[in-house]
């Protein structure tokens, strides 16, 4: 059901965990659907330097949290503002048809933290 | 790499020896029972012994048996085969929130028919207050349908009990007895069942054949027409070698029930205290007493972390499982049985059933018991919910409004 990429990125998660004193945090989803996600960042001249996320959910919530840091550490804001919910499930190699829109979440967390970052650092 | 096989509520294994009964089936003896000629008088002694089979499992008369494909069909054919027939007496019928989706939705199905359905609740254990389903019954009602055992959490409901208030006042009472069948005794003159469903893959038969008890004298309209076949109760052609691999299955099963439950309900609570005591925040979800739950079956839910990603990490262990998680649900919901229970609802993600079988062995429960309390600790670590400070605030319950 699922691509090897995204058991890769399931069963070897890039950048669990949190940042401590995060220039920006994020979280999208909600319980009763059984997805969260939380994406932290470190941000420095408008450059992504760190990223980390937790996540309840299912693999797909998973692999798609790790992929989006993988894909936005290094980026510019404006950059990473730019990435999309499809293009992580594409980076993946695809989801099942029925995670496209309940645990494709990622990216919406991404710029959720960014917005929070550019709220509390205006 | 090790296979370990802990979903037989879903489905079981076909037996050995039930398969080796079955083959000639499908080679010499490949008859329909229904021909007059040598190919069909062949089979048809086949399927009666297996009739008597099934029969003396749930201590009723041959007669009284009606082969069908599945479980869905016997519970599709006994909730609307009473509700054509008998709704000139009344449009009411009395059945639980936990039901399998073949009983609720067909039920449903029935109040868009014009019938009225009452779905009752259970408490946190899943139990049924019987009180209150005597106090359901009224003058319009022509069912009360309630499942033998539950399949997620194992709960075996008080048949007798409720088989004696259906008596009292003369309603029709039918039990989906899918997931007993093969567990636990079953025996519907002393449970008063007037229609009871089994299915063969449930106890070691093939997928494709079950059996409905259809009590002498009860009117019921059939689901299928067409054939003369099963006196005009069931029509369409014999699955025969589905049938001898049923008939096969209950009498080994019937022979070997002490045994079962002695045999796996030992292994099912040593899994059982192994994750009590080795894994915090869990919560047992059924009943607390091991013995009024099937003896092969626990689910238990880890706090914080998500049923799929638990069985995706069991899978890749070689480890068969199943979860009340939307995501293995198919729906955007989990499971309604744990809705009902009003189970957390992140609890209910995360719910998780284990149905152990005849083939499972003290050391696959130490396997599990090995492997699962590191995976648990790393999904954990990685969840937002865990050592969160604010706590979640759930709308329990809620997962059940169209209840």
């Amino acid at each position: 059901m699922y691509t090897e990429k995204v058991m890769d990125h399931f069963s070897n998660p890039r950048n669990v965990g949190e940042i401590e004193n995060a220039d920006g945090v994020g979280e999208v989803g909600n319980a009763s659907c059984g997805d969260i996600m939380k994406i932290f960042l470190k941000v420095e001249h408008a450059v992504i330097k760190d990223i980390k996320f937790k996540t309840f959910g299912c693999g797909a919530a998973i692999a798609t949290s790790s992929m989006i840091t993988e894909m936005a550490i290094g980026k510019t804001l404006d950059e990473a503002m730019e990435l999309s919910n499809a293009a992580v499930a594409e980076a993946l190699d695809g989801l099942p048809a029925q995670k496209m829109h309940c645990s494709n979440l990622a990216a919406d967390a991404l710029h959720e933290a960014i917005k929070n970052y550019r709220e509390t650092h205006p | 790499m090790k296979h370990i096989y802990m979903d037989n509520n879903a489905t079981t294994a076909v037996r050995p020896e039930v398969l080796e009964a079955m083959i000639p089936y499908y080679r010499e003896q490949f008859g329909n029972p229904s021909s007059i000629h040598w190919a069909g008088r062949a089979v048809g002694g086949a399927m009666e012994k297996a009739r008597g089979q099934v029969a003396r499992m749930l201590n009723c008369s041959p007669a009284e048996i009606v082969f069908i494909a599945c479980g869905s069909e016997g519970d599709n054919m006994a909730i609307k085969g009473t509700g054509y027939a008998l709704a000139e007496k009344g449009k009411h019928i009395i059945t639980t929130a936990v039901e399998h989706p073949a009983v609720l939705e067909t039920c449903q199905f029935m109040e868009k028919q014009g019938f009225q359905v009452t779905y009752l609740p259970v408490d946190r254990d899943g139990m049924l207050d019987l009180q209150r389903l005597e106090a359901a019954i009224t003058d319009q009602t022509i069912l009360i349908s309630v499942m033998w055992a539950n399949n997620e959490t194992g709960n075996i409901y008080p048949i007798e009990e409720i088989g004696a208030i259906a008596r009292k006042y003369k309603v029709r009472f039918h039990s989906d007895a899918v997931q007993a069948v093969g567990k636990i005794p079953v025996d519907v003159q002393r449970a008063n069942v007037d229609l009871l469903v089994l299915s063969g893959h449930k106890l070691g038969a093939p997928k494709g054949v079950g059996a409905i008890y259809i009590r002498k004298g009860t009117r019921l309209t059939p689901l299928l027409h067409g054939g003369h076949q099963e006196r005009n109760r069931r029509a369409g052609t014999h699955n025969v070698a589905g049938i001898v691999g049923l008939g096969l299955a209950c009498e080994i099963a019937e022979s070997e029930l002490g045994t079962y439950a002695k045999q796996v309900g030992r292994l099912r609570n040593r899994l059982e205290a192994g994750i009590r005591s080795s894994i915090p925040d869990i919560k047992l979800n059924g009943h607390p007493d091991p013995k009024r739950r099937l003896p092969n079956t626990l689910n238990v839910s880890f706090a914080y972390i998500e049923g799929e990603s638990l069985l995706l990490n069991f899978d890749i262990k070689g480890i068969a499982a199943s979860s009340g998680s939307a995501c293995t649900s198919g729906s955007l919901e989990p499971s309604h049985v744990m809705g009902a229970m009003c189970v957390d609802v992140v609890l209910a993600h995360s719910s998780t059933r284990f149905s152990l079988g005849r083939d499972n062995s003290e050391a696959d429960v130490d396997y599990i018991l090995e492997i699962l309390p590191p995976i648990v600790q790393r999904l954990r670590e990685m969840s937002p919910l865990y050592n969160r400070k604010e706590p979640l605030t759930c709308d329990e319950c809620n997962i059940v409004r169209k209840l």
